[in-house]
């Protein structure tokens, strides 16, 4: 039951674990929040509907890590293995900070803004304490 | 430009400190402001009762994470006997102090008080690089932070939107990076006191003495472009385009402008200040300008009744190398994606005709971050006053400066106007 689940930050992530990148959108004047908000900073509205976003957007901006903070070196990355993050917009507009994979990390020169990325979801750690990262990669 | 905020009454500025910024093993946060504090009291030209600070406004970030000790306000009020009297913390990222100084133009300015004392303190160096990284990106926003977007990385993303917009290029960030270490050879202070070239010479000098191959950078681009000394942290952002880790504190004597002549003959006015605050990085449409300094600089210009021309020098937040080419532009100092090429042309060289950064600014001076604020003011202080020493613009008319704090990814800023009349 979709419409029934608040605009927040918990059900944003629910939705990740479950696949699916969700919006919400401001009823009165339209704009759309990736992650949802329950206010408008616009039109200060709490009229909110979901939209399921289609996954699908282009790089507009990225770095390549190559020192990140510890729980990324856990992860096993470091200067000889960095990892990329990048400021995708999502062909419905809104714009999401998230891992780009599948990209040359350890050769940015040779990624490209403008890159067309697809939407991949990044289950991480042990059963019970399961936990989804968005992330991209191109299509 | 038509004058369209003003202060309750007016504040001076009389007094300031710092402590020698760099990474002290031997020196908590007691010891840093301690030095601050004494430098200050001797500035004081007609001397300072201590007695007589009403109330002290404090800048930190997070010692809480890096010290695990919290509540720096009152541990620094007991530190210089200043309690029972107010006293107050102030967060703002890498912004606290220039929110503190903000703070006390605003408990004079209201006529409450009459004698503040600002600063800022925080103690860094005892944690490794990685929790450092970590510590600071506790600024960031939840969604940036969690998904392992670090601070080098925040601006990192938006050197690669500003390179595509604008045609800047990697070579065009080290100018900046030359220039900072070029000023502070000149600042005793700071935690780098060398130039690019004093450093390729020394390394030159060390690798003949041990008998190993002598490097053959051809110049200070050369030098910069070597991966041994230059590694890459988050690119395009190298080793030599980032702040420091640091340890530091510095501080200011505020007073209203009536009782100014009590404490020195030669106090510098508040002149602007303004605030604003900022998106995080995905809910921003363009990439390569912070809205929040905008609003400050706006603010501060509408007090002021200043023009950007009539700055005539300003600290500015170089976190990172490409951050002082978007502090230019949004301070309107040149015109959107000229950033770049102001730099390159020398404009903003120590003798050029808008210095920036002259202490070496956060990259060389070091950026401890809750004392970076108010030491990017005293060294405003310093030089309108003259006695910046070997690092003094060489302009005898001296009247307008500025300094500019960014905290976090542009969350917070502070723009301060100071002037000597
Ligand atoms: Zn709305």
């Amino acid at each position: 039951m979709t419409e029934e689940r608040p605009f927040s930050d918990i059900t944003y992530e629910q939705f990740l674990s479950e696949e699916k990148l969700m919006a919400s959108r401001c009823k009165k004047c339209g704009r759309l929040f990736v992650p949802p908000r329950s206010l408008c900073p616009h039109c200060q509205s709490l009229k909110m509907e979901w939209a399921q976003m289609k996954g699908k957007g282009r790089l507009v901006a990225f770095t390549s890590i190559a020192i990140g903070p510890p729980f990324m070196v856990k992860e096993g990355y470091n200067t000889r293995h960095p990892y990329c993050i990048g400021v995708v917009e999502l062909e419905e507009g809104a714009r999401i900070v998230a891992r780009i994979e599948g990209v040359a990390a350890n050769n940015p020169e040779t990624i490209r803004i403008g890159t067309p990325l697809t939407v991949q979801y990044l289950h991480q750690g042990a059963q019970g304490n399961l936990k989804t990262f968005l992330a991209f990669k191109p299509v | 430009m038509l004058r369209e905020r003003k202060l309750g009454r007016g504040v001076a500025v009389v007094g300031a400190g710092l402590s020698k910024f760099g990474v002290f093993k031997d020196k908590n946060s007691k010891d840093l402001f301690t030095e601050a504090f004494q430098e200050m009291l001797a500035s004081v030209d007609k001397g300072l009762e201590p007695k007589d600070i009403d109330a002290l406004y404090l800048g930190n970030f997070t010692n809480d994470f890096f010290t695990h000790q919290a509540h720096w306000g009152p541990i620094i009020a007991d530190l210089i006997g200043h309690t029972p009297k107010a006293a107050t913390r102030t967060e703002g990222a890498c912004a606290s102090s220039g929110l503190a100084f903000r703070e006390g133009v605003f408990a004079i300015a209201s006529g409450f008080y009459d004698i503040v004392l600002v600063g800022g303190v925080e103690e860094m160096s005892k944690r490794t690089t990685s929790e450092v990284t970590e510590g600071l990106a506790l600024a960031s926003s939840p969604y940036e932070g969690q998904i392992g977007l670090t601070f080098p990385g925040c601006f990192a993303i938006m050197a690669t939107a500003y390179f595509e917009k604008y045609g800047a290029t990697r070579q065009h960030l080290m100018n900046v990076t030359v220039k900072s270490h070029n000023n502070a050879r000149f600042n005793p202070k700071a935690q780098f006191n060398l130039s690019i070239r004093d450093i390729m010479d020394s390394r030159i000098e060390r690798a003949r003495s041990k008998g190993e191959p002598i490097p053959a950078w051809k110049d200070e681009q050369e030098f910069l472009l070597d991966p041994v000394v230059n590694p890459v942290v988050s690119w395009p952002l190298y080793l030599f385009d980032c702040c420091p880790i640091s340890d530091g504190a510095s501080c200011m004597l505020l007073v209203a402008e009536e009782i100014a002549k009590n404490f020195t003959d030669n106090p510098l006015h508040v002149a602007g200040i303004g605030q604003g605050s900022g998106l995080d990085l995905h809910a921003v449409d363009d990439l390569t300008f912070f809205e929040a300094t905008r609003h400050a600089a706006n603010e501060a210009f509408k007090m002021s009744g200043l023009n950007p021309e009539e700055i005539q020098f300003a600290e500015v937040h170089d976190c990172f190398s490409i951050a002082e080419i978007i502090h230019l532009e949004d301070l309107g100092f040149c015109k959107p994606g000229e950033g770049y090429k102001v730099v390159a042309e020398g404009i903003t060289k120590l003798d050029g005709p808008k210095p920036i950064n002259t202490s070496g600014g956060l990259k060389c001076k070091g950026h401890p971050v809750g004392a970076t604020g108010t030491a990017q003011l005293y060294e405003v202080w310093k030089q309108l006053r003259g006695e910046a020493g070997k690092r003094q613009i060489p302009n005898p008319n001296l009247r307008v400066g500025a300094a500019h704090n960014l905290g976090g990814t542009g969350g917070t800023c502070t723009v301060t106007i100071l002037e000597r009349r």
